[in-house]
């Protein structure tokens, strides 16, 4: 599967993060458990498709697409 | 060795317990205070421990990590890696939830390599069976030897006592053995070394945990979670249900608050009538009577509105709905230049600004806390109920339109004023302010939770307490001040105008006397002098110099509105003690004889009041939040010419 950012798989896909962007938000987004090889779906989406919550496995984390999209994910 | 400590420090993840279990150790010995230069909460409680010890317990806010990202989470770094820091804890309660496990590790391991003496409070820990549970436990005392772990469960109190026991045998830590592999310090301006350690962090995590995987709790607790937000976050029934929750809140508000309002305002009454009664006539009666009584009763009666309104407010919080709020609100928001992390400040303005303005330094963007604090103040805060309350009984019939009492519309509609302006006004402030930092929203969707009534009463004492003392004694001591004002006068010009009305030939009873002789005092009065100083610029509001009094005192605080209209009419009064301050305001005519309270000046006022920046506490809270003069300065000017505008148009309308 290509990689593509999390913002851009359908709810439900189950995905693993293949990378996180290098960068301030990247490294907060690490913190907060996003990181390779972490797997993870789209459980729902507010509308206009922003904010998602995230199936984090133990938790829902809900971040925007904007945030979503420093997220590159491959469908598993 | 045994340490003998006096302070401990609270620390976790948001959505841990923390807050629960900082109320099971403390009960209600709680002060609710501020860090010093930051205006970040700081809650302080005494605990005793088994031996009868009594030890400082800090509950600090929550934070996901050691480096901040927030003025918040700087409070945290300060006290927990700055070793010079005057405030620095013996030791630690790190707060672990279990049913989430790897992240909350991660701040765990960061004050591991801090050398903290250290006690883990593991909570949610009925989402695990009990084997699960055990096998964590001893894995994780396995790894951190010279670390503690106590499983509690802060909703009923199950194991409190035993970590209170463990509290008290806390020893010093040696240099551990480090679970990073950067020192904390080095992380703090470059992202990369952060990710890089986060990352190593998360590695060594997983391996600690190894085939760790509780039966059942993770899928049980998204099941709930999908359950209940398949209805709460739905595009449709979400937002109808926070519309509905938002209306229900502010009609109970209203409704059901003013029946001990009355009760309230009705002793203090009674009280004041009994005192004068007792004790000589005198101008010290006439202060306690007067000014002092009636200044704590004006304190007094906003406590039902407090109490109900926070009441909700710890509700939404507790159950876990709030963040479901902040979720579905946050696209809507923004085009405005908010974010979802704004609702919770403007909902709390909703209450009071003041609040509110505390709760935007949760909003880790530099240029959306400024925008929420700069707009917040235009939402209704309860100081603008009694005098929203007074002008719609005085100026609109309580009348029903179907199910709805109309006072309780155009209460509802003045709050939709506010909202909508503040809304506007950070649509204009998103292009007027410059932008400091990235903005991003990451938040964890909490589980959905009974609220417990011992965390909503806590929580609303806190409020109240924090209002009647704090704000409280300002409105006490302005109500004196006000008494005082209204009462003296420059001498000679008090003089002359007694003397004036006994000059004249008339024929009138001695209570008309004695009226015309109050109204005399009261336009000779400092306060009067100052009413009719600005009443010309007032008139095309529709207001006279009474309400030019009213006015100038209420930029202390709004509420003192109503203080300023009792004490106007008491001095004024026509020694009918029982006859209320409506009655009064009704009775009150302009020079042509129409009564001076119509519906265009009532209109006009509560347009006045829902926009002026009538806070003295707003504008010093804002000023301490954004830590210049600029922005509460032109908050006042900016809100004070869009009050006068709008209160302009209104009266020009209903006129």
């Amino acid at each position: 599967m290509i990689d593509q950012g999390l913002n851009d798989y359908p709810n439900g896909t189950p995905l693993i993060v293949t990378s996180v962007a290098d960068n301030l938000l990247g490294a907060k987004l690490t913190e907060m458990g996003i990181v390779e090889g972490k797997k993870m779906r789209v459980l729902y989406r507010a509308p206009f498709g922003c904010p998602l919550a995230i199936d984090m496995g133990d938790h829902v984390l809900s971040l925007r697409k904007a945030e979503a999209r420093l997220i590159m994910v491959a469908s598993i | 060795m045994s340490l003998s400590y006096n302070r401990i420090c609270l620390v976790g993840n948001p959505n841990t317990g923390k807050s629960s279990l900082f109320n099971q150790l403390t009960g209600l010995q709680q002060h609710i205070g501020n860090f010093p230069g930051v205006t970040v909460e700081k809650k302080v409680g005494i605990c005793t421990l088994k031996n009868g010890q009594q030890i400082e317990l800090i509950d600090l806010p929550g934070t996901y990590s050691l480096i901040p990202q927030s003025e918040d989470e700087r409070v945290v770094y300060e006290l927990l890696a700055n070793e010079g820091h005057p405030e620095r804890p013996q030791q630690i309660i790190c707060v672990i939830d279990v049913s989430n496990l790897e992240r909350n590790l991660l701040l765990f391991t960061q004050l591991y390599d801090q050398n903290w003496p250290l006690t883990v409070a593991l909570t949610m820990t009925d989402y695990l069976n009990q084997s699960d549970l055990q096998s964590i436990q001893a894995k994780l005392e396995t790894s951190f030897p010279d670390v503690r772990f106590v499983a509690v469960n802060p909703r009923i109190g199950d194991g409190i006592d035993l970590l209170k026991e463990t509290l008290i045998t806390t020893t010093a830590v040696l240099d551990r053995v480090k679970f990073g592999e950067m020192a904390i310090k080095d992380l703090l301006s470059n992202n990369v070394l952060q990710r890089r350690d986060a990352q190593s962090r998360y590695r060594r995590i997983a391996l600690l945990l190894g085939d760790w995987n509780p039966k059942g709790s993770a899928s049980q607790k998204k099941t709930t979670i999908s359950n209940w937000d398949r209805f709460l976050v739905h595009p449709i029934y979400g937002y109808l249900l926070l519309l509905a929750l938002l209306l229900v809140i502010f009609q109970v508000v209203f409704q059901v608050a003013s029946y001990p309002m009355d009760w309230i305002d009705g002793a203090f009454g009674e009280l004041a009538q009994i005192v004068k009664n007792q004790l000589p006539e005198g101008p010290f009666t006439n202060l306690i009577t007067d000014g002092i009584i009636p200044g704590i009763g004006g304190v007094m009666v906003f406590i039902p509105q407090i109490t109900l309104l926070f009441f909700f407010l710890a509700m939404l919080e507790e159950s876990g709905y709030m963040a479901r709020i902040v979720f579905i609100t946050d696209r809507i928001l923004r085009p405005f230049g908010l974010s979802g992390r704004s609702v919770i400040p403007l909902v709390s303005s909703a209450a009071c600004a003041i609040p509110g303005v505390m709760a935007a330094r949760s909003i880790p963007n530099y240029k959306d806390k400024l925008i929420t604090i700069f707009v917040a103040p235009l939402m209704s805060c309860s100081a603008r109920i009694p005098v929203y309350t007074v002008l719609i009984a005085l100026v609109i019939p309580s009348v029903h339109w179907g199910p709805f009492n109309v006072q309780g519309l155009v209460l509802f509609a003045l709050y939709g004023l506010g909202l909508i302006t503040a809304l506007m006004a950070a649509l204009v402030m998103k292009f007027v302010i410059r932008a400091k930092d990235p903005n991003f929203l990451l938040m964890e969707m909490p589980m959905y939770r009974w609220p417990r009534w011992s965390q909503v009463s806590i929580s609303i004492w806190n409020k109240v307490k924090v209002f009647v003392l704090d704000a409280g004694k300002v409105i006490l001591a302005i109500s004196i001040l006000l008494w005082g004002l209204a009462s003296y006068g420059p001498s000679q010009r008090m003089e002359n105008a007694l003397r004036e009305i006994h000059t004249h030939d008339h024929d009138w009873s001695e209570s008309e006397l004695e009226k015309a002789e109050a109204n005399a005092r009261l336009e000779n009065s400092y306060i009067g002098i100052m009413g009719k100083t600005i009443e010309p610029a007032i008139a095309p509001l529709g207001y006279d110099w009474k309400i030019g009094i009213a006015l100038i005192t209420s930029f202390a605080a709004r509420e003192v509105f109503v203080g300023s209209m009792a004490t106007i009419y008491s001095v004024n009064s026509d020694g009918e003690e029982d006859s209320g301050l409506l009655d009064k305001m009704r009775a009150e005519t302009t020079e042509t004889g129409e009564p001076r309270y119509n519906l265009a000046t009532g209109l006009s006022l509560m347009v006045f009041y829902a926009y002026a920046m009538q806070c003295m506490a707003t504008l010093a809270v804002v000023r301490r939040e954004t830590n210049s003069w600029k922005w509460p300065i032109l908050q006042l000017f900016a809100m004070g010419a869009l009050a006068y505008l709008g209160a302009w148009f209104t009266y020009t309308i209903f006129q």
